[in-house]
This record gives structure tokens, C-alpha cells and sequence, in this order.
């Protein structure tokens, strides 16, 4: 069984999606149930991967038995052994939240929500663990539906954010497609390992550097990179907290490690670094896109909205990793990935919980709620800091990695940056943290008086908020063991 | 609520021609492995004589015939009856969707494979027809607004 | 010049794709932006298969008289790829449908001017 691995874990995904399908019909409560094993066990077999991996190197799967140039191939080294991970980690914490605050759902119309739930989850490891540039494109497109008609289930603000989402998600895919269009016709393969063999041939024509600009812009726009991010506040303030939390926290992560991937196995750094500009580009981007996206996030009263700019301020620090092109700034990058999915993941869950709790929407209203609510608020004081990047949560150590990555190229603006816009956070939830440890003001007399959230709600706030502060501890050990094998090359 | 079409010509055409095109539909998926054709296209084309069925005699006498909860029971059933195909040969030796180890006594390797494609094409083809079906009905169901 | 009438597919192509990209933003509509959407995944499909031409090619079932040589069929892999491209293009205009019910069934209106009035922005 040990080598059918890389296959399996789309494969229980998938499987379990139609079981939770059919009870989704039949009796809801047990589908929920179904859905929460099915994630688990994906998660066990991730775990199970990562192990082996770590002892005896990459795993290839061939399809059908065909070999790799002319059949499908699904890898499983370290860097998506680390992705599988959050995916699947992060999938089944978050699955915990119960139904109907976290979707806005109830049983009738509900029924198989699950199914597209755990759909989502598989499209994402496909595009973690594919091994050829095509099948990267058709399991982007089953998470990219599957999050289409999640976020509808907010109501009618949230049908209009969903449609707009979806005419870009599918220019960005598409453009995505047309790029692997002019790689294909160049060289005559798709498998990503044999591009990597035979691309440096052909370096020099347009149509192959043409292609490679066509899938990172393509992948930019899924990844809400900063001008094209206008689907992102609007998708994520109307949807489901859940939703919001699957398609800020892990979906736009997993486009920025297709980038990851595309420029260290695919085009090799030589080619993307010496011969086209778009690492720089990136960077100058996503440095702008951080200061704006982090202005943008002050000026917000609605919680959600701020949380929305705020993850596209995140994600530009990836794209910042990215756009550094030396060793530790793409390892800042993707440390930045699970601090970041861990981080935000807690926030979007809290916003949903108080928003069901309390029908608090705007942050005027979060006066004296740290009296009421201890453990929520603690919850968001751990993930707040680790967004701001004080020692020893996650984020701390993922913006060290990116600074000490931009003293390294000699970029100073950067590091000015990084620090300005850890500045600005610290202004926007600080503000939050205040009012809700400040007395409670009477004029907010319609706000129900109720206590703290229930149990089951807590739960997966506080097991994302206390993972922080674990991966943090833990740093040394996953960025030497996971992440190091693969950034070797530059 | 799609009403009945209120002539003749088009109630007796509609029903001489649906079952015309479910045969080209069946010819389609059965040669897909071998010539232009296959489970998707021959899905579509199951579903939209299903669709002209509705289209043309109304939604009562329509949703008699294939109700929309056995559209999407088929729907689901086609996609689950084809990952069982794929997985199948993981538990007699070999990768997953390798159709030669599939347990089907007395043929070959290759003929294995060729079969294997076709028993996927059928699958892929139900699970194409209910699921277009599903679509079609949900999106009529209601009178908008 | 002859390389241009030589290349005339890929001008089409171009052309199409600019018109799909069009319609999806320029136009108000929430169905002509569906439209454009499809033209513009059209677009794409008609390049990948212009790429699998080759001159004097025929269909890619093994002819007798033809033999094994692969320079006499012209290429499936990508008419395969755009098999599956266009099955998602077929589930997206689903969903893109759907959601335009839902929306017009809260705002009444299918412009989006009127939409984003009515959402209170």
C-alpha cells in the first residue's frame, strides 16, 4: 500500500465525497461525521507520505503503468509532502466547525455540502501532487468550481462576489491553459520533468518564454496577487466563514506553490531569473501590494472586509519570497505558506463564530468583548500576533526568513518594506485587541449579552490559534528537513 | 414548471425522434475508444434527448418517466461505479487505473486494457447523462422571481 | 506577407480571444459576459488544435496502407487535452448559470449597474 500513496490521498478524498454525498440525502448529522473522517484520514495518509519521503526520497507514481513521458505522473517529494500537509491539516481542523454558522447551510437545501467540501479539498492536493503541467490544470479547475458554488451559499451579495470570482478565476485559468499550449508545442511533452530536460534547448524563442509569462500571469490571478486581487474582498466578506477560510487561507497558497514549483522544477531558475523579468516584477509587486493592501485593511470597519485585505497582504509576502530569488527568501516564502494558512484560518473561523454568536459585523461594535468571550479573544490576541510577527508564533519566523532574504540581494527597500507593513498590522488589530479589552460602553444595548462561544466552535479556533505557537517552536525542524532538499539548486 | 408544447406536429416529431437519438447516443459512447466519440459526448447527447423529452411534453408526463432524484441518483452512481473501476486493479497488483489487472477471467493483457476503456466509457457516459439532467431540472423548477 | 495569409488561423484565433476578453469585461451584462466567456475558452481550444495539424495528415487510427510512421497522423494528445478543457468549460457555464438565477431571483435585474445599486454600494 505504501507506494500507492501519492494516488491515495485525492482517492480517499474523492471516495468519501460521494459517501458523504449519498448520506447527505439519506440523514445529514452522519454526513458531517463521514466528511470529518474522511479529511482525518487523508491527513494520516499525508503524515504517512512525509515519513516516507523523508526516509527514502521523492515517490513517482505512473498511472495505468505507463511510464512518465507518455502517462500521467503524480510526485511526492518534500515540498508537496509539506503542502499535502497544510491542505489536508488545515481541511479537517477546519471541517470541525459545526454546520450551520460555518456554511450558513441548513439540512434541506444543504444536503451535500459536504461533497462539494471535500471535492475542494481533493482538486487542491491534485494540483500539490501533480507531475505534469495538464493534470495541474484540471485539478485546478475542480477546486476553482467547487469553491464557486460554496461561496453562493452566503446569500445574494454573496452570488454576485461568486460570479465575479468566477469570470476571473476562469480568464486566469485559461490563460494558464494557453501557456501550457505554447511550452507543449515548443518542446512536445507536458511531464514536468521531462520539460525540465528539454526545455534548455529551445531557451531563446519567444514562444517559450511567451508561454511562461502566460501561466505565472494566469497563476497571479488565482493567487490574488496585488492588481489583480478585486475578486478577494468581496468573496471572502460575503461567503461562509468556513468557505472564506478554505479559499483565503489555502486555495490562493496553493496557486503561489504551483509558481514555487513552476520556476524550480519546470523552467529552471537559470532561465527564469536570467532570461525573463518576472521574478522582479513579482517582487516590485507584491512590495507594493503589501503597503496598499495593508492601508486598504486600516481604513475597513466591516471585520471581515479587514481580514479580506489583509489576507492579500499576506499572500504578498509570498509573492515577495518568490520574487527574491535566492534561497532563504523562497524559503521564507513557503514557511510563510503554513504560518499564514494557520494564522488566517483561526481569524475567518472567529469572525464566523461572533458573527453567528452576537451578530457583531463592524469593529465599533467589539467594545468590552473580552470580558464576555475570554478564550475567543485569546484566540485572536495569539493569531493577531502572529500576523504582526512577534517572537515565537509562526509569522515571526517566516518574516525573519523574507528579511533576512532581502538583506542578502541587497535589497533594502524590501526590508523597509517588511518592516513598515508589519508596522501597519500591528495598527489594525492592536485597535481590535484595545476595544475588546476595553469596559464595555452602554450605548451598545442591541448587541445580545450572551457569554462565551460554544464548545464546539471553540475548538478548532483554539487547536489553529495554539498551532501557531507549535510550528513556531518547530520552525528549525520543518524548514531544515522539508523545504532546504528543494531550494538546494539555486 | 415547463408546460406541454400545444401542437400536434411538434408532440408526435418529439416523440419519434428521442428514441433515434438515444441510439446514436448509445453508438457514440460504445465506439469512443476506438473512433470519434466517447463517455462525454455520448452523455451529452443522451441528455439532450432526455431534454426534448422535457422540453417538448411537459413536466408532468415527463417527470414520470425519469423523475429528477433518479437523474442524480444515476449521476452519482455512474462517477462511484467508475472510481471502483480505477481503484479495482490496486488489489490485484497492480497501479491505479491499470485496466489489466482487472479481474475479468480468459482475455489478455491488451484486450484487458481495450475493455477496461469501454466498461470506463460506460460509466463515464450514465454519469454524464444524469448529471446534465440535474442541471436542466434545477434550473427550471421554479418560476423566476 | 505570405507568412501572414500562411498564418491566417492564428490571426482568427487572436481575434477571438481579444472578443471573449471583451465581453467578459467590457460588457454589462451578466449574460454577455457568460458569452464572452465561452468565445474566449473557444478561442483556446482552436489553438491547440491548430498546433496538432500537420501537413498531409490523416486521422490517427492506424492505416495498413500508411504504416507506423508518425509523421503521416496528426498529433490526439492535444485534441485530448481540449476534450477535457471543454468539459470544464461545459460545468462552468452550469455554474455561471445557476448563480445568475440566484441573483436575479434577489435583485430582479441581470444588469450589473443595477445590481451593485441594489446591493447598497
Amino acid at each position: 500500500m505504501i507506494e500507492h500513496l501519492p494516488a491515495l490521498i485525492p482517492i480517499t478524498l474523492i471516495l468519501f465525497a460521494f459517501i458523504a454525498g449519498v448520506l447527505g440525502v439519506m440523514q445529514f448529522k452522519l454526513s458531517r461525521n463521514v466528511a470529518m473522517l474522511g479529511a482525518l484520514a487523508a491527513f494520516v495518509l499525508s503524515v504517512t507520505g512525509t515519513i516516507q519521503v523523508l526516509q527514502t526520497g521523492p515517490m513517482h507514481y505512473s498511472f495505468g503503468s505507463w511510464p512518465p513521458p507518455y502517462g500521467i505522473e503524480f510526485v511526492l517529494d518534500t515540498l508537496s509532502a509539506f503542502m499535502v500537509l497544510v491542505i489536508t491539516g488545515i481541511g479537517s481542523i477546519l471541517l470541525m466547525f459545526p454546520t450551520k454558522p460555518g456554511f450558513m447551510i441548513d439540512e434541506q437545501k444543504g444536503a451535500t455540502v459536504y461533497t462539494v467540501v471535500l471535492m475542494l479539498m481533493a482538486g487542491l492536493c491534485g494540483m500539490v501532487l501533480a507531475g505534469d503541467l495538464f493534470n495541474l490544470y484540471v485539478f485546478l479547475e475542480i477546486s476553482s468550481l467547487s469553491t464557486f458554488a460554496l461561496i453562493s451559499l452566503g446569500g445574494g451579495k454573496a452570488a454576485v462576489a461568486s460570479f465575479r470570482y468566477l469570470i476571473m478565476a476562469s480568464i486566469g485559468g485559461c490563460f494558464y491553459l494557453l501557456g501550457v499550449g505554447f511550452i507543449y508545442f515548443s518542446v512536445g511533452s507536458v511531464n514536468m520533468a521531462d520539460v525540465l530536460q528539454l526545455l534548455p534547448a529551445v531557451y531563446d524563442s519567444p514562444s517559450v518564454i511567451g508561454g511562461a509569462i502566460l501561466m505565472v500571469t494566469g497563476l497571479c490571478v488565482k493567487m490574488a496577487l496585488f492588481p489583480l486581487h478585486t475578486w478577494l474582498p468581496d468573496s471572502d466578506t460575503y461567503a461562509p466563514p468556513v468557505v472564506a477560510a478554505f479559499s483565503a487561507a489555502v486555495q490562493i497558497e496553493v496557486s503561489a506553490y504551483v509558481i514555487i514549483r513552476l520556476i524550480l522544477n519546470v523552467f529552471s531558475p537559470e532561465f527564469i531569473i536570467g532570461l525573463t523579468p518576472i521574478t522582479d516584477i513579482i517582487a516590485w509587486i507584491s512590495a507594493a501590494g503589501i503597503i496598499i493592501a495593508s492601508i486598504l485593511a486600516v481604513a475597513q470597519q466591516n471585520f471581515r472586509r479587514m481580514l479580506a485585505y489583509s489576507s492579500v497582504a499576506q499572500i504578498a509576502y509570498v509573492g515577495l519570497g518568490i520574487g527574491l530569488a535566492n534561497p532563504l527568501g523562497i524559503v521564507g516564502g513557503i514557511f510563510h505558506i503554513m504560518a499564514h494558512s494557520l494564522m488566517k484560518g483561526s481569524l475567518f473561523l472567529i469572525a464566523g463564530g461572533i458573527r453567528h454568536h452576537t451578530g457583531i459585523w463592524n469593529i465599533n461594535d467589539f467594545q468590552g468583548l473580552g470580558r464576555r468571550m475570554p478564550w475567543t479573544i485569546g484566540a485572536f490576541t495569539i493569531a493577531a500576533m502572529g500576523m504582526i510577527g512577534i517572537p515565537p508564533t509562526a509569522g515571526f519566523f517566516s518574516k525573519w526568513y523574507l528579511l533576512l532574504g532581502s538583506i542578502e540581494g541587497d535589497q533594502w527597500v524590501f526590508v523597509a518594506v517588511i518592516l513598515i507593513s508589519s508596522l501597519l498590522n500591528a495598527v489594525y488589530f492592536f485597535r481590535i485587541i484595545e476595544k475588546a479589552f476595553s469596559p464595555p460602553a452602554e450605548s451598545t444595548a442591541s448587541v445580545n449579552k450572551t457569554g462565551e462561544l460554544p464548545k464546539r466552535m471553540l475548538a478548532p479556533i483554539l487547536i489553529l490559534a495554539i498551532g501557531t505557537l507549535i510550528v513556531g517552536a518547530l520552525n528549525v525542524l520543518v524548514v531544515n528537513e522539508l523545504i532546504m532538499p528543494v531550494v538546494e539548486g539555486l | 414548471m415547463i408546460k406541454r408544447y400545444d401542437s400536434v406536429i411538434v408532440d408526435i416529431t418529439c416523440r419519434i425522434m428521442v428514441p433515434f437519438i438515444q441510439l446514436f447516443a448509445i453508438y457514440v459512447i460504445f465506439h469512443g475508444h476506438y473512433s470519434p466519440g466517447g463517455g462525454f459526448q455520448g452523455g451529452v447527447l443522451l441528455a439532450s434527448s432526455m431534454i426534448l423529452h422535457r422540453l417538448s411534453l411537459g413536466q408532468k408526463e415527463s417527470y414520470a418517466k425519469l423523475a429528477p432524484r433518479n437523474a442524480s441518483i444515476l449521476g452519482t452512481g455512474g462517477m462511484f461505479l467508475f472510481m471502483l473501476t480505477a481503484i479495482l486493479p490496486i488489489f490485484f497488483g497492480g497501479m491505479f487505473l491499470d485496466y489489466s489487472f482487472l479481474p475479468i477471467p480468459g482475455l489478455e493483457s491488451a484486450m484487458l486494457r481495450y475493455y477496461g476503456i469501454l466498461i470506463v466509457e460506460i460509466w463515464i457516459g450514465i454519469a454524464v447523462f444524469g448529471c446534465l439532467v440535474v442541471i436542466f431540472d434545477r434550473l427550471t423548477e421554479r418560476r423566476w422571481g | 506577407m505570405g507568412d501572414l495569409t500562411f498564418h491566417y488561423s492564428y490571426i482568427m484565433i487572436i481575434i477571438l480571444l481579444v472578443i471573449g476578453l471583451w465581453g467578459m469585461l467590457g460588457k454589462r451584462n451578466l449574460i454577455k459576459k457568460i458569452i464572452g466567456l465561452n468565445i474566449f475558452q473557444t478561442s483556446i481550444f482552436l489553438f491547440f488544435i491548430k498546433g496538432a495539424l500537420k501537413e498531409g495528415a490523416t486521422v490517427p487510427v492506424i492505416d495498413p496502407e500508411l504504416g507506423l510512421e508518425a509523421a503521416s497522423y496528426f498529433n490526439p494528445l492535444p485534441h485530448v487535452m481540449i476534450l477535457t478543457a471543454i468539459v470544464v468549460s461545459v460545468a462552468t457555464t452550469g455554474v455561471a448559470l445557476a448563480l445568475m438565477l440566484t441573483i436575479y431571483r434577489n435583485y430582479s435585474s441581470l444588469e450589473e449597474g443595477d445590481i451593485l445599486e441594489r446591493m447598497g454600494k
